[in-house]
């Protein structure tokens, strides 16, 4: 595939090792966090890690759409598919992500819920179009990748004339999460990891730009590299970063030129602000609430907003007291810190948020970490 | 979730739609989120929308920065 199998070279992956190796100072230890679940699922598929040498660790941070929803807002989703009139469209990723007692919207499928996967918005306006009867309601999640999708949805709802359509929104925002990385109270409570600098999300950039990314550079004095998907992007963005903490500069540099510019796609961000306007706060599993950092509909649009037409109040629901996901997600504790990992919470069995999605930090370390940590150990014993 | 995929721009349909390919698999998608797009661009596709234009020349610059920073690796280690 053009623009994939390139940027998946071995040998030259290698090669980077190497010099990130020789250039990485050895009495100096780097954090880097990568935001994105995108870029944890790279790494740990690819073993970026093992390529790394000791001294340069990667933490990885809650951007996983998925993995930070709420569990009252899944219950919330559950309730409005089991109301009789209703079809709630989602993406695949959410079928499986457990609720409030054991629920999940497959399950609820199973037990007769309309609930329909969709690939695109446009299916489920499409949906909406040719089953005029049905109340329609997209599940609406993720960061600023996924949003101009699901405003072009209620745009193509609104031409249509369609009265029978709406969004239940969860779209959170980038900026604000890596905001409450840096300074929430609870970084002092969980105590306070040392992050040396950030690879900034590949799709997220394409719409929002690099500039957003400014604030964190000036503000907070951390480098960031927004980078592609591919391991040979993130293995760049990991020798970028090590250049920038060497030379003492914390600016905003980018990796994935081919796809990202410094304003983004002002297209789609123009749609966006006409459609949606700041929450004040929304909470993050594994966050909890953090300021500005989720999306609602305007009130010009609040004929498409399922929360109003359907006077949706999210019920605060618990996660497992034992899961570590809060402090897993800010990178104080790895996902064989928590005795839930592995043991009762496994991804046919997630407990917590880190595990749902196969972005999260413990299903990605699940999948394909667990097997190299087995490796080192043998290796270690052998010795 | 935000993952997204490179895919070629087949043939512009009505309605601000394409049709693009990859691997020989086509699908229908939109192409509303990005202006001027040709056919043979190269896009990033997410969710059934193009939300940007893959620019050729920096993609080959950057694998001859990737390139780049493998040889000194090579250079350090003779």
């Amino acid at each position: 595939m053009k623009y994939v199998d390139e940027y998946r070279d071995g040998s030259l992956a290698r090669a980077i090792a190497s010099t990130i190796r020789a250039e990485a100072r050895p009495d100096a230890s780097y954090r880097f966090m990568e935001f994105c679940g995108g870029h944890t699922h790279a790494i740990s598929r690819y073993g970026v890690e093992d390529l790394l040498p000791p001294n340069v660790r990667m933490i990885h941070g809650p951007g996983c759409p998925v993995c930070v929803l709420p569990i009252g807002r899944i219950d919330d989703a559950i309730r409005l598919a089991s109301m009789a009139d209703v079809t709630l469209c989602t993406y695949g990723d959410l079928m499986r992500v457990p609720a409030s007692g054991g629920k999940s919207l497959l399950q609820a499928k199973a037990r007769g819920a309309d609930i329909r996967m969709v690939y695109s918005t446009l299916d489920a306006v499409r949906i909406a179009e040719v089953e005029p009867t049905r109340k329609v309601v997209f599940f609406a999640i993720g960061f600023e990748t996924t949003t101009p999708p699901t405003a072009m949805a209620i745009l193509a709802a609104e031409r249509k004339g369609l009265n029978n359509f709406s969004i239940f929104c969860n779209h959170v925002l980038t900026p604000a999460a890596i905001q409450n990385i840096l300074e929430s109270p609870e970084v002092r409570s969980l105590g306070a990891i040392r992050i040396d600098g950030f690879i900034g999300p590949a799709h997220v950039s394409t719409v929002i730009g690099t500039r957003p990314y400014e604030f964190f550079a000036e503000e907070f004095r951390k480098p960031v590299v927004v980078a592609g998907f591919e391991p040979l992007d993130v293995m760049q963005a990991i020798l970028m970063l090590v250049r920038q903490v060497n030379e003492g500069r914390a600016e905003v540099e980018n990796e994935y030129i081919r796809a990202v510019s410094a304003e983004g796609n002002v297209k789609a961000q123009q749609i966006v602000s006409t459609i949606f306007e700041l929450r004040d706060s929304f909470e993050w599993r594994g966050l909890g609430l953090v300021p500005f950092s989720a999306l609602r509909l305007r009130e010009k649009y609040g004929r498409f907003d399922a929360e109003k037409l359907f006077s949706i109040e999210t019920a605060p629901a618990q996660d497992n007291p034992a899961c570590e996901c809060g402090a897993i997600l800010r990178g104080v504790k790895r996902p064989v810190d928590c005795r839930l990992f592995g043991s009762v919470c496994t991804p046919e069995t997630p407990m917590g948020s880190c595990m749902v999605s196969s972005e999260g930090a413990c299903a990605a370390h699940w999948t394909y970490g667990r097997f190299r940590q087995h490796v080192s150990n043998r290796e270690r014993a052998a010795q | 979730m935000c993952l997204a995929i490179p895919v070629k721009v087949a043939e512009l349909l009505d309605d601000d739609m394409a049709r693009v390919t990859i691997d020989g698999v086509s699908k229908e998608v939109s192409i509303a989120l990005v202006d001027g797009l040709r056919v043979g661009d190269y896009v990033v596709l997410h969710v059934g929308y193009a939300l940007s234009r893959i620019e050729p020349e920096e993609a080959e610059r950057t694998l001859a920065l990737l390139r780049e920073a493998g040889a000194l690796a090579q250079g350090a280690d003779a």
